[in-house]
């Protein structure tokens, strides 16, 4: 424990889903993290690309096959219909404590001088180009790029 | 556990991170003091922020950086100029109200 102490001073979040409850963790993760004077940036690859995405971010849901957490049969929550259902409840709970809406969320990342990151491989496989994110990411970075970002004592790198 | 600190030559009552016990002894005084000890100069703006959260615990209801960015008195981006390091943290500190226990 000789960095600073074992302080932490920046966060790396990769994003490499886009279940609302996986977007949500990392969203409040970053928050959290500027809430408390730690510098936050974010990684969007893969499915996390639809988070940023404009036309799919206030579509995302939460998985009710394979999710025993939900406690429902399987066979249950693939009909259809089901996953929305459980969407809108979840998003429902959530503006009740307050948690906004990922594009109102995002906004508040940004404010808070969180950076947003798209993966260049991702948008790539995606055929996604810049004008399909949301305005105000920062830009397209591959994985190097990434790292070279995570330098320094004191970062740590979560994978969501 | 509360702690005693000297505020010029009075003493007031703060807990183990140094937030107020007792709302009651807060004064602008207080507020300076503890402004200075994060090196931030209070200016007007810094105030109407402060009078803000203040209001809000007399009122009983919980802060979170969504309420304060729909406050009206500041956005968020101004709030994280004004108390740079972990703002809703010391802005609470400095109006003498306790330290918000919100995840957002």
């Amino acid at each position: 424990m000789n960095e600073f102490n074992g302080e932490i001073k920046k966060m790396m979040i990769i994003v490499s889903k886009a279940t609302l409850d996986s977007v949500y963790a990392a969203f409040i993760l970053a928050n959290g993290a500027r809430a408390e004077g730690i510098e936050a940036e974010m990684f969007f690859t893969f499915f996390g690309l639809e988070a940023i995405n404009k036309k799919k971010l206030e579509h995302l849901h939460i998985a009710t096959v394979g999710n025993p957490a939900m406690h429902i049969p399987t066979m249950l929550g693939g009909f259809p219909g089901m996953e929305s259902l459980a969407s809108s409840m979840m998003r429902r709970e959530m503006e009740k404590i307050d948690i906004p809406p990922v594009h109102e969320f995002l906004d508040i990342l940004k404010a808070s001088g969180v950076k947003l990151w798209a993966c260049k491989l991702a948008m790539d496989m995606f055929h996604y180009t810049k004008a399909d994110l949301y305005d105000d990411v920062d830009d397209i970075l591959t994985v190097g790029a990434f790292y070279d970002r995570s330098k320094g004592l004191g970062t740590h790198i979560l994978f969501i | 556990m509360t702690h005693t600190k000297l505020i010029g030559e009075r003493a007031i009552s703060v807990n183990d991170e140094g937030y107020l016990t007792d709302y009651a002894q807060w004064d602008a005084q207080v507020a300076e003091t503890l402004a200075k000890e994060i090196n931030i100069e209070l200016t007007p703006k810094h105030w109407a922020v402060l009078k803000f959260l203040q209001e809000q615990y007399k009122n009983e209801v919980a802060l979170n950086i969504r309420r304060i960015g729909s406050s009206g008195v500041v956005d968020i981006k101004e709030f994280y100029q004004l108390f740079p390091q972990g703002p809703l943290k010391t802005s609470t500190k400095i109006a003498g109200i306790p330290k918000p226990a919100s995840c957002i």
